[in-house]
């Protein structure tokens, strides 16, 4: 839909047992986006996925995608959650972990349309993991399953794809190969991507948009206008530096009597 | 092995109801063992053969069928699991062992009076341990409806089970009522132990629920290969322990046969060892035909 933003955040708060941990949170996503969602462990980016995806109330402000309020289970959104831990022994083929993507929510006795599978192997083919299709999904490597998760989340053809931490406890290898398939998968497929990272630097070279959650509050723009010290400062309540260092980007908390106990509030501060 | 001679084994009564009856509770413990065990409830599985103690005594104080005392019993413990929290990761071993404790407690008490009521100790063996021989016949008919009620409940909610069993997180992300499916499995789990006490007793159907199951997920790369080889394993065990329990009575001298229930579970416990033995040797197969740059579907991999 032309002219209307694909994902919409106003005004949102979010309390959880009497806790903030989000406040007058405000960004947007258009269509085929690539925006990360960067901050430190513990600073609310998996509790905002959560809302976006319906699963987590807030306390307050608006969720809409295409100017709708989303409701749970939009076949708009597609999510892959952090640490999904598949056993070994799990009896589930990779083509059959992908159909469950499509009907894992339906109650029934219906049986699986050919349709069904040709979306199972397209997805597989868009994920580089049609070779995968009939191995057990607990038998792969990090790298494999998340491209395994990907395709599950794509089958339903969403139109925003919300990722938590899909390079955590990967290898750098295998970080860029999905940062890469990542990529493609928003080119190819017009699929907007809200990816949540507590590592910038991977990121950089494909992400439109960035939105910097610290403190419970949130800044969002290109990375030039978000990642600058002024606007972290702000945002972190405290001075920060930014640096730029053959192409990375590295935030540093400025000097001051607070400094270090903030450093031990937010050690990806340090990192970026 | 006298039955092979002995005319008439399988056209006996008692013999035939058992057969079936062992058919049913094998089929129907696999079909729900394989999701629980996948679904890390083991534990819960175990506790509600002690809430079906519980029952079947409470049946057989008020002398009214044990399958209703059993099935009613297993319902109302996993309803009380359900409440207690037995859905939430965290809550699942304090739900559990709240229940287990309490239906204990309750299970003494009634074998305490079940003992004083008959003045022997039968009644309790019964309930503890089974005796699948001593099954009417008229129970067959709600032995098979209680089984294709699992079967069919099963069924129908097998994706959405696939899903919250497979992550829960990723399940809800679809739309997935959790707390709904999880008590539906709940209250279908206590169905199939219920039915399972009659044959091997309430303390032991834990066996029949998880060991073939267990066993089954060694080699199954889908749910219902799983289920089909499970159930295979159950009917082995079970019909082979109830051929050995009547063969047993020519054993000794004194003609006592010996039970049921220990053939079946020994049988469980072979097959287990069996199949860990077999999935270890596969690993190691895989691993080296790995490094040589075989593909694990080349050695067998399923």
């Amino acid at each position: 839909m032309v002219g209307i933003d694909l994902l919409k955040v106003e005004g949102l708060d979010v309390s959880i047992a009497g806790r903030m941990i989000l406040r007058d949170v405000n960004f947007r996503i258009d269509h085929g986006e690539f925006t990360g969602l960067i901050g430190s462990n513990g600073a609310g980016k998996t509790t905002l996925l959560r809302v976006i995806l319906g699963v987590q109330e807030a306390t307050r402000g608006r969720v809409s995608v295409h100017g709708q309020t989303l409701t749970r289970s939009n076949s708009s959104v597609g999510y892959v959650p952090q640490k999904v831990l598949f056993e070994p022994d799990l009896p589930v083929r990779v083509r059959d972990f992908v159909a469950l993507g499509l009907d894992g929510g339906t109650f029934g006795v219906a049986r699986r349309s050919r349709h069904s599978f040709e979306l199972v192997d397209e997805m597989l083919e868009a994920v580089e993991a049609s070779k995968l299709s009939n191995r057990r999904i607990g038998s792969l490597s990090g790298g494999e399953q998340q491209r395994v998760l990907v395709a599950h989340a794509l089958v339903r053809k969403p139109e925003l794809l919300l990722l938590d931490e899909p390079l955590a406890s990967l290898d750098p290898g295998s970080a860029q190969e999905i940062i890469q398939l990542l990529h493609t998968v928003v080119v190819k497929q017009q699929v907007a991507v809200l990816m949540s990272a507590h590592e910038m630097n991977p990121l950089l070279p494909v992400m439109d948009r960035v939105v910097y959650v610290a403190n419970g509050r949130v800044a969002s723009g290109t990375t030039e206008e978000v990642v600058r010290s002024d606007v972290l400062s702000e945002l972190y309540g405290h001075h920060v530096d930014v640096v730029r260092v053959h192409g990375r980007v590295l935030v540093v908390a400025g000097e001051g009597d607070h400094t270090k106990s903030t450093l031990a509030d937010h050690p990806a501060v340090i990192v970026e | 092995m006298h039955f092979i001679f002995e005319p008439g084994f399988f056209s006996n009564t008692t013999v035939r109801t058992a057969l079936v009856l062992g058919l049913l509770v094998s089929v129907v413990s696999a079909a729900i063992g394989v999701f629980t065990v996948v679904r890390g409830q083991s534990f819960a599985g175990h506790a509600l053969t002690d809430v079906a103690t519980a029952g079947g005594a409470g049946a057989s104080l008020a002398v009214i069928s044990p399958l209703i005392g059993f099935i009613g019993g297993g319902v109302l413990g996993a309803g009380a699991m359900d409440a207690i929290g037995v859905q939430r990761v965290k809550g699942r071993d304090i739900a559990t062992g709240v229940v287990l404790g309490a239906a204990t407690g309750l299970s003494a008490l009634f074998l305490y009076l079940v003992t004083l009521q008959t003045s022997t100790t039968g009644s309790t063996q019964t309930i503890l341990f089974g005796s699948v021989f001593t099954v009417e016949p008229s129970t067959l008919p709600d032995a098979l409806w209680l089984t294709a009620l699992v079967l069919a409940t099963l069924f129908i909610i097998r994706r959405p089970l696939m899903m919250s069993s497979i992550s829960p997180e990723l399940a809800q992300s679809r739309g997935v009522r959790l707390r709904l499916v999880g008590l539906t499995f709940m209250v279908m789990l206590a169905v199939a132990v219920g039915l399972s006490a009659i044959v091997i007793g309430s303390i032991l159907s834990t066996a029949l629920l998880i060991g073939p199951p267990a066993s089954a997920l060694k080699f199954s790369n889908r749910f219902s290969t799983a289920v089909v080889f499970a159930s295979v394993l159950g009917t082995l065990a079970t019909w082979l322990g109830i051929i050995l329990a009547y063969d047993s009575y020519y054993w000794s001298a004194s003609h006592r046969g010996l039970p049921v229930s220990f053939f079946v579970v020994s049988l469980v416990v072979a097959q287990f060892v069996v199949a860990n033995v077999l999935a270890q040797r596969r690993r190691v197969r895989v691993v080296h035909a790995t490094e040589h740059h075989a593909t694990p579907e080349q050695v067998g991999w399923i």
